[in-house]
């Protein structure tokens, strides 16, 4: 289980006033999607699920405690950008979570250890479609292929809760539908809730169970340091999504999803992978 | 075509390349003709043949009072002192600059010191250092230290700053400790740049080197180039400035090598 609770949160830079009063319950394994204009404190909002920010007042649980004040094993998260290692390769990347977790002075693991864990790796980055680029740098990589790097690297630790920070916003409309196609599978495939800030209305319908939308209700400019941004809208989508269930009305819009054919930014088939 | 877009080919570029060294070498065979020419016996500017015989001299004939050849004793004497201050520089400001550059305490602690430490210049604490330390190689090697670390512990930590805090928070969410992200994260990324960082040092290690040598020694190529200063040896000084800065291209092409070497991602990046 791993439902949050956001209570009455607020955040406050000096005198500037970023979130007030946000209040926020979010289900075990659901797909929020956080929207709204930018400067609106959405990341902010999801810097203090990570724990890289702390809430000014107000409080955060995660299954009923107190979220830690840094980030932790139990929430993963894949940024814009910079979220892979530019000094491993696939493998290494989506190895170093096990490691850091195994070996706590070496962080590196050896002889059986290493083998069982590459098993795991492997299997993680045939999911996301990046078998045959194990060896790979990310530099070697497209934009696509080093998000889906960045979400089997943050799977691997098996999170109750998955942050994103508008993944996908850099990525062309093509190879953004793929993603979306492989977000959603995972999703269903495993245990865990995502929060997810998108500046795309669509993409926030298409694969989240409930809407958020972020707003400053008072944005004259003499107002717009004393009073915060907050959740203006809360929409839940309908016929409702649940995570590893058929939908009842409409299997093919929620269904665990089967992927056919090669995608557009497989390493196999894309001519930008050996870029 | 606009002068920005014209690129010259392969063997322009060699030309191009090549161009300056013959020319500063054919203007000194100019000079040195036109001096020879009126005094055969001008020290100034010698001839190459004059470079040849004192060449042959240092490199390939045992000293009569030592029995050492002085070239390869000298270049041994020097390196062994360079490599010993870069080593030591270089461990400290990765110890020094990791530490300023991932923890907050040590950097409130220790930035505001070494940057007004790296502003001392060096070689007015010489004196200090030949009266504290003596006038053996412990002195020498102390001043290229003090001369290159500073600037190499803020270089690298800078560029402990600039990793990306994404990188740092991901590495957090994958469970790792302070010391795994330092070993892990920061460690290999910050390797590369530390090769570049002596690269970029090794012009200031020899100043500092040579200065040292030319003030208290018995051997070294900075030594050498003093000594002879007093017969006004051309023949011996040009050819040991020569040497001198073919060590220091070749040491900079080596150390570049060995970090695409061993960092082949460094490269990538680049031109990524």
């Amino acid at each position: 289980m791993s439902e949050l609770i956001i209570d009455s949160v607020w955040k406050e830079y000096g005198d500037q006033i970023v979130l007030e009063n946000v209040s926020l319950t979010v289900a075990s394994r659901a797909f929020v999607a956080l929207v709204g204009p930018s400067g609106c404190g959405k990341s902010t909002f999801l810097r203090m699920l990570l724990g890289q920010e702390r809430p000014t007042r107000g409080t955060i649980l995660l299954d009923g405690e107190p979220l830690p004040a840094e980030p932790g094993p139990d929430r993963g998260v894949v940024f814009q950008r910079y979220s892979v290692f530019p000094h491993l390769t696939v493998l290494g990347n989506v190895l170093l979570g096990k490691e850091l977790m195994a070996s706590k002075y070496k962080a590196k693991l050896f002889g059986q250890a290493r083998r069982s864990a590459i098993d795991e790796a492997r299997q993680l980055i045939t999911e996301v479609g990046l078998s045959g680029a194990e060896t790979k740098y990310p530099a070697q990589l497209s934009g696509g292929m080093q998000q889906r790097l960045a979400l089997a690297q943050a799977l691997i630790m098996k999170p109750k809760v998955l942050l994103l920070d508008e993944p996908f916003g850099a990525l062309d409309p093509g190879i953004r539908a793929e993603i979306h196609t492989l977000m959603k599978r995972l999703w269903n495939e495993t245990q865990m809730t995502v929060v997810m800030v998108t500046h795309d209305m669509r993409e926030a319908f298409t694969l989240a169970t409930r809407v958020v939308a972020f707003e400053r209700p008072r944005d004259r400019p003499e107002e717009k340091e004393r009073y915060g941004a907050t959740i203006t809208r809360d929409i839940s989508i309908w016929p409702p999504r649940r995570a590893g269930e058929l939908s009842y009305f409409s299997p093919d819009r929620d269904g665990p999803v089967v992927l056919q054919g090669p995608r557009r930014d497989d390493p196999s088939s894309s001519p930008s992978g050996d870029r | 075509m606009r002068w920005i877009n014209t690129r010259p080919n392969r063997g322009a570029q060699l030309a191009l390349m090549l161009l300056p060294f013959v020319l500063l070498v054919a203007a000194y065979a100019a000079g040195s003709a036109a001096r020879l020419a009126e005094n055969a016996n001008d020290k100034l500017l010698p001839g190459l043949t004059g470079f040849a015989d004192a060449v042959n001299r240092l490199a390939f004939l045992p000293d009569a009072r030592t029995g050492d050849y002085l070239l390869w004793s000298d270049t041994a004497a020097s390196l062994i002192r360079l490599f010993a201050g870069l080593g030591i520089s270089t461990a400290t400001a990765l110890l020094i600059g990791m530490a300023i550059g991932m923890l907050p305490y040590l950097r409130a602690l220790l930035a505001p010191f070494v940057a007004a430490v790296s502003m001392v210049p060096p070689l007015a604490l010489l004196p200090l250092l030949f009266i504290v330390m003596g006038l053996g190689e412990a002195s020498k090697i102390a001043l290229i230290t003090i001369g290159v670390a500073p600037t190499m512990i803020r270089d690298l930590a800078l560029k402990v700053l600039e990793l990306p805090r994404e990188q740092i928070v991901k590495a957090e969410t994958l469970g790792g400790s302070s010391w795994q992200i330092a070993l892990r994260v920061v460690l290999p990324q910050i390797l590369p740049r530390l090769l570049t960082c002596v690269r970029l040092q090794l012009g200031p290690a020899w100043l500092f080197l040579i200065a040292a040598e030319a003030i208290s020694s018995d051997s070294g190529l900075g030594y050498r180039i003093f000594l002879v200063r007093r017969y006004l040896s051309m023949d011996v000084i040009f050819p040991y400035v020569v040497w001198i800065t073919l060590l220091a291209v070749l040491t900079n092409f080596v150390v570049d090598r060995i970090r695409i070497a061993v960092f082949p991602w460094s490269e990538l990046e680049k031109q990524g």
